[in-house]
């Protein structure tokens, strides 16, 4: 394959879906920075390796290799989990702002409560359950492609959505001091 | 469907990931059932409120650019070589049957002689089950069931465990040290997994005996990791990492040349 035509093919096949590769990579990484950095990296292997895609579906060739490239940095990272969770606590500060802008303003009031603390929830959702709500939720992906990205059975994935939004609804439940 | 089967599936159901039978049985037994309709209702609710009310992070349009720029111009040509005796692979075939070069006999026999006496969706099957191996190890944050970086250590703790005794080869001089060792269950058998570590990517190595006869170095990648593999005195080896592929050439390279040493001597 021409190398021109690579980029060209790799454009029109991958490019498309980076603001999904970002999204699952910031709810994994919970920070900004972070995020950018797993992406990029992600993308450049994913070129790399593009010879290896037949036109299969590309956000889930892609999003598998986001997962597999957050992985391997959480596995480098872990040793310095303390300063990342004083970063966590920094940018928590962000995100509410972040919500802040996209809501309308008539509705921030009411929202913004209940927003901060389901934000929250998600967050405390350990990470196995985290990634099939975000694909599932967010993404709007079936279970064979969750399952193709994870490699995992799809029972795995029903199972583990299940019990995730459980878990999420516990969460919600105690941070709401009991209150729905 | 009794009450068990339908708390399994009703995840499924929330989803409409159900056929369309399952999805009736399921109805018929949740119009009965006050506890799935409790269960069934907590799941619809927390699913509209994370689609609705949680954020959706998009890059900005700075970081796309910047990321488009950054992506390798022309030079990538070569990286991605296949390997010119990987015999599994299909356009190697394709090209000699469509030529009528070789009847499918023949065919036949070339396969049966071949490195590998796997059929190419069984090997792919099996490069499958390895990848999810090795990065399940890295989620669950479970590489190790023996942490060692002294081979003396890791080699007796396999016994007993398996039914061979997998070579544990000491690399830590050519910059692979152990980190420990586990075993996995992988293709229908017990398999010795030996973690080395360069710098700070972890190395699998996946040990079980063969039939075989030796072969060349292979090299692969998948879902973004490379892969090698041999078959080297009566053993299947892979190995598995993000390092780069020339890198893990290398250790593969290291181990077989310790292994066949070790047998010598
Ligand atoms: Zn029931």
């Amino acid at each position: 394959m021409n190398d021109s035509t690579k980029k060209q093919r790799f454009q029109a096949a991958v490019m498309p879906h980076i603001n999904s590769a970002f999204n699952l990579a910031r709810w994994l990484t919970h920070g900004h920075a972070d995020a950018e950095d797993i992406v990029q990296e992600a993308y450049l292997r994913a070129f790399k390796f593009f010879d290896g895609f037949h036109g299969e579906d590309g956000r889930v060739w892609l999003l598998c290799i986001v997962r597999n490239t957050f992985y391997t940095w959480y596995q480098q990272n872990k040793v310095q989990s303390q300063h990342t969770q004083f970063e966590e606590e920094l940018h928590s500060s962000n995100e509410e702002s972040d919500i802040l802008d996209d809501a309308n303003p008539e509705r921030i009031l009411i929202q913004k409560d209940s927003q901060r603390l389901l934000q929250q929830a998600m967050r405390e959702l350990p990470i196995e359950f985290r990634e099939v709500m975000v694909m599932r939720e967010l993404e709007d992906l079936s279970y064979k492609q969750i399952a193709e990205i994870i490699q995992i059975p799809m029972g795995t994935v029903m199972s583990r959505l299940g019990r995730g939004r459980k878990q999420l609804a516990a969460i919600l439940a105690v941070n709401n001091g009991g209150a729905k | 469907m009794n009450h068990e089967e339908a708390l399994i599936l009703l995840p499924a159901y929330v989803d409409k990931e159900l056929s369309l039978s399952e999805a009736v049985n399921f109805e018929r037994h949740l119009n009965s059932c006050d506890e799935c309709q409790r269960e069934y209702n907590e799941q619809i609710h927390v699913s509209a409120l994370i689609k609705n009310n949680t954020k959706y992070f998009e890059a900005t349009p700075q970081f796309t650019k910047r990321l488009e720029a950054d992506l390798p111009a022309d030079r990538t040509k070569a990286t991605q070589q296949k390997s010119p005796n990987s015999f599994w692979n299909l356009n190697w075939v394709n090209t000699w049957g469509s030529g009528g070069v070789i009847t499918a006999s023949l065919l036949a026999i070339v396969w049966s002689t071949s490195l590998f006496l796997a059929t190419p969706s069984a090997q792919d099957k099996l490069t499958e089950e390895l990848v999810s191996s090795h990065v399940r190890a890295l989620e669950v944050d479970h590489l190790s069931d023996v942490i060692s970086t002294d081979q003396h250590t890791v080699k007796p703790w396999f016994n007993g465990k398996l039914d061979f005794s997998p070579p544990v080869i000491e690399l830590a001089s050519t910059g692979f040290p152990i980190e420990g060792g586990r075993i996995d269950y992988i293709d229908g058998r017990t398999i010795a997994v030996i973690v080395y570590r360069h710098n700070k990517h972890p190395i699998n190595l996946y040990i079980w005996p063969s039939t075989n006869k030796d072969s060349d170095i292979q090299r692969t990648t998948r879902n973004g990791y490379n892969i090698v593999n041999w078959t080297g005195e009566g053993m299947n080896y892979w190995a598995i990492s993000d390092l780069d592929t020339g890198k893990l050439q290398e250790f593969a390279k290291s181990v077989r040349l310790e292994v066949n040493s070790n047998q010598r001597s």
